[in-house]
C-alpha cells in the first residue's frame, strides 16, 4: 500500500490545459475522495494514476517509485468504472478472475478467491451468469468484486455509483463505507456528489477547473471552507450568498443590515468599503433570536422532519432549513433571525474567505 | 363489419407497393425457374422452347465440367474469404490507433475496393504478363526464374486468388475497423488495468467482442465471392483448362457460347439455392443473437422485478 504523491503533475489534451501543475499527497491506507463539478479534472487525475492517460508533465510517485511512464498493468492498481466496464462475453466468474487468469495463478487459488469475494459481496449465486443478465446494482457489485479479487495496492473508483437510481445509490454508499473499514488499502474515489464525498472520504479533495481548492476532512471543509467555491459546494442544502458591502463593523446589502461579531469584524476591517459576499448556511437561519432579517417565503419544500423554505431577501434567493412542525405559510413576508456567529464573508473579486 | 374493414385497410394501402415489388423481384426469378425446365436456345422465343421437365437438372448431376466448376467456386470462395478475413482483421487491429497520418493511411488501404473489378482485372493481367509483367520482371532482376502466373493451372488459381484478396481485403478491413472503434472503451481500459498485453487483449477481449460483426462480414463476403466474375474473366477467362472456371463464368459461357439457355438457368438456380442457404444462415445467426439478447433482457427484468 503505497503513499501516492503527485509532483507538479500536468495534463493537457491538445492545446487545452486540463490540469495545471498539481501537487497532492495521499497517505497510506487513506480513503481519498476527489470531488468537484464535471470538467474539474478529477476523473483525469484518477486516470493518470491508473495509467489510462499519459502525463504531459511532472511525475506520480508510489512511495519512491516513479510510475508515470509505466503501463497500467505494471502499476498494481485496480479500478471500478462508472459504467462497470464488465466484459460482456464472459460470465461473472470469468469477469472476476480475468486478471488472475492473465497472471497465470493456479486454478484452485483463482476459484477460491473468486468465491470468497463473491460471497462477501452477495453475488455468489450469479457467478455463472453473463453481465447482460444482471441488474445495475448487481453489475456494480461485480465490478467492485473484480477489483477486489486483484488484491492491488491502490483502488481507484471512477464515479462508481452515478449510474444507479437514488435508492440503490444510498444503499451501495453505505456498503462502500462498510467495505472501506474492512479493506486497508489506499483508495481514491472520484465523484461529483458531495454527499458521497462527505460520507465516504477520510480526506476530501475539492477540485475546480483543474486546481485543488481545499483538502481536509468533511468537518473541516464544512466548518472552515477557504473560499466561496468550497463553501458553496460542500453542504446540503447549499450555502446562501448575499451581495453586500462592509462599513465599520456592519455588513449591509439589498434587504439586510447585519452587525458582525467581533472576530469577523476585525478580519473584515481590511476589506472596509469592499464588495463582499455574505455566506449563510440554511441551518443558520432561525425563527426566533439571532440578528433580525425580513424574508418573503416563496416555497416550502417538505422533507419530513425538516423543511426547506425558499425565500427572497430583496432580489436574492435564500434557503432556510427549519423544523417542519413550525408550519410557515408561503407567500408572506416574515421576520427570521440569522446566527451571525456562523456567517462567513468572501471577497467578491477573488472568492477568498475573509 | 366495420372492425373487419379496419383490419383490412392497412393491407389495402400496402397492396400497390407489394404488387410492384412482386413483379420487379419475382418476375425475373420466376422467369429463370421456368427457363430451367426448357430446352431453349437464344434463336427461339421462350414460348417456342420445348418443355423438358427436370432434365436440365438431371444432366447437371452427371456433368463433370459443371462439377469441376462448382468445386473451383467453393474452393475459391473459401480460400479468398479466409485470407481476406485474416488480413482485413489483422490490418484493422494494427491501424486502430490515433497516430498522425492514420486517416490518410486508412483511406489508401480502402482504395482497391473502389476500383471497378474489370479495371482491377486488366491491371493485374498486365502485372502477371509473362514477359513485360511487373512480377516476372522483378523476379528476373533478382536473378530468379519467371513464374507461369496465368499459364499453369495451379499458378493461375493462386493468381486470381491474389487479385481478389487485393481488391476485397479492404472491405473486411473497413468493417472490422468500424467494429473495433465501436467496442466499449471502458471494457478495453478495464482489461488494460487487469493486465492484458496486446495479444491477450486481441484474443480475449477484442476478437470475441467483434465476433457478431465478423461473422456477418464473412458471410456477406462469401456470398459475393460465389458470384465473382469480372476479374477472372479478364485474367484467365476460366483457364488454363478449367482451373479457374468459376460458376458465373460457366453459366455465362453455357448461355452465350453453348447457346443452352435452359441449362444455364438450371445452373443459376443451383447457385441461387446455395446463396439462399448462406443468407438464411446469416439471418439465422442474427436472429439467434437477438433472441439471446432478448432472453437475457427478460431474465434481467425478472431479477429486478
Amino acid at each position: 500500500m503505497p503513499r501516492i504523491r503527485f509532483d507538479r503533475v500536468e495534463k493537457s489534451f491538445g492545446r487545452t490545459l486540463v490540469l495545471p501543475p498539481l501537487d497532492l499527497t495521499l497517505e497510506d491506507g487513506e480513503f481519498t475522495v476527489l470531488v468537484g463539478p464535471s470538467g474539474c479534472g478529477k476523473s483525469t487525475t484518477l486516470r493518470l494514476v491508473a495509467g489510462l492517460e499519459t502525463l504531459s508533465g511532472g511525475e506520480i510517485w508510489f512511495d519512491d517509485r516513479a510510475i508515470g511512464k509505466l503501463e497500467p498493468k505494471d502499476r498494481d492498481v485496480a479500478m471500478v468504472f462508472q459504467d462497470y466496464a464488465l466484459y460482456p462475453h464472459m460470465n461473472i466468474a470469468r469477469n472476476m478472475s480475468f486478471a488472475l487468469r492473465l497472471a497465470r495463478q493456479p486454478k484452485a487459488r483463482i476459484d477460491s478467491e473468486v468465491r470468497r469475494v463473491a460471497e462477501m459481496l452477495n453475488i455468489a449465486h450469479l457467478l455463472e451468469r453473463k453481465p447482460a443478465e444482471l441488474s445495475g446494482g448487481q453489475r456494480q457489485r461485480v465490478a467492485m468484486g473484480r477489483a477486489m479479487v486483484r488484491d492491488a495496492g491502490v483502488f481507484l473508483f471512477d464515479e462508481p455509483l452515478s449510474n444507479l437510481d437514488a435508492k440503490l445509490r444510498a444503499r451501495m454508499r453505505t456498503e462502500l463505507a462498510e467495505m472501506r473499514d474492512t479493506i486497508d488499502k489506499n483508495m481514491i474515489y472520484v465523484t461529483h456528489d458531495q454527499i458521497e464525498a462527505m460520507t465516504l472520504g477520510d480526506r476530501i479533495v475539492v477540485m475546480n477547473e483543474g486546481t485543488i481548492q481545499q483538502q481536509g476532512t468533511a468537518e473541516d471543509l464544512f466548518a472552515n471552507p477557504v473560499n466561496r467555491f468550497v463553501a458553496g459546494f460542500i453542504g446540503s442544502p447549499a450555502m446562501n450568498f448575499l451581495d453586500g458591502e462592509i462599513t465599520g463593523d456592519r455588513v449591509a446589502g439589498d434587504g439586510f443590515d447585519l452587525l458582525l461579531p467581533a472576530p469577523l469584524a476585525r478580519r473584515a476591517e481590511a476589506a472596509a468599503g469592499r464588495r463582499v459576499e455574505v455566506g449563510i448556511r440554511p441551518s443558520h437561519i432561525v425563527l426566533d433570536g439571532g440578528a433580525p432579517i425580513d424574508l418573503r417565503v416563496v416555497v416550502s419544500e417538505y422533507l419530513g422532519a425538516q423543511s426547506v423554505l425558499v425565500t427572497r431577501c430583496g432580489a436574492a434567493e435564500m434557503r432556510a432549513e427549519i423544523a417542519s412542525e413550525d408550519r410557515i405559510p408561503t407567500g408572506e413576508t416574515r421576520r427570521f433571525g440569522i446566527l451571525t456567529d456562523d456567517i462567513m464573508l468572501f471577497d467578491r473579486e477573488t472568492g477568498a474567505r475573509l | 363489419m366495420l372492425a373487419n374493414a379496419n383490419r383490412l385497410t392497412p393491407y389495402l394501402f400496402l397492396a400497390p407497393a407489394v404488387a410492384v415489388m412482386a413483379v420487379a423481384l419475382l418476375y425475373p426469378i420466376g422467369y429463370m425457374i421456368w427457363a430451367s425446365f426448357l430446352d431453349w436456345n437464344p434463336s427461339q422465343r421462350i414460348g417456342e422452347a420445348d418443355f423438358v421437365g427436370l432434365r436440365n437438372y438431371v444432366d447437371l448431376l452427371g456433368d463433370a465440367a459443371f462439377r469441376e466448376s462448382f468445386w473451383v467456386t467453393i474452393r475459391f470462395a473459401a480460400i479468398v474469404v479466409a485470407f481476406e478475413m485474416v488480413l482485413g482483421v489483422g490490418l484493422a487491429l494494427l491501424l486502430d490507433r490515433e497516430l498522425r497520418g492514420m486517416t490518410l493511411l486508412r483511406t489508401v488501404f480502402i482504395l482497391p475496393m473502389m476500383i471497378a473489378p474489370i479495371v482491377v482485372g486488366l491491371v493485374w493481367r498486365y502485372m502477371y504478363h509473362p514477359t513485360v509483367g511487373t512480377f516476372n520482371r522483378v523476379l528476373d532482376d533478382l536473378g530468379l526464374p519467371s513464374a507461369p502466373w496465368l499459364s499453369d493451372g495451379d499458378w493461375a488459381f493462386a493468381s486470381v486468388v491474389i487479385a481478389d484478396v487485393w481488391q476485397w481485403t479492404p472491405f473486411i478491413f473497413i468493417l472490422s475497423l468500424a467494429a473495433l472503434q465501436s467496442l466499449p472503451r471502458s471494457a478495453i481500459e478495464a482489461a488494460r488495468i487487469d493486465g492484458a498485453t496486446g495479444w491477450q487483449m486481441i484474443r480475449h477481449i477484442k476478437i470475441p467482442l467483434m465476433m457478431p460483426v465478423l461473422i456477418v462480414t464473412a458471410l456477406l463476403r462469401m456470398i459475393d465471392a460465389f458470384k465473382v466474375l469480372e476479374v477472372i474473366l479478364v485474367l484467365t477467362n476460366g483457364g488454363p483448362g478449367l482451373s479457374t472456371e468459376i460458376l458465373a463464368l460457366r453459366i455465362s459461357r453455357t448461355a452465350s457460347e453453348f447457346r443452352e439457355l435452359g441449362y444455364a438457368a438450371a445452373m443459376s438456380n443451383l447457385l441461387l439455392i446455395l446463396l439462399l442457404v448462406l443468407t438464411l444462415a446469416m439471418f439465422g445467426y442474427t436472429r439467434l443473437t437477438e433472441a439471446r439478447t432478448a432472453r437475457l433482457a427478460r431474465a434481467r427484468e425478472i431479477e429486478v422485478g
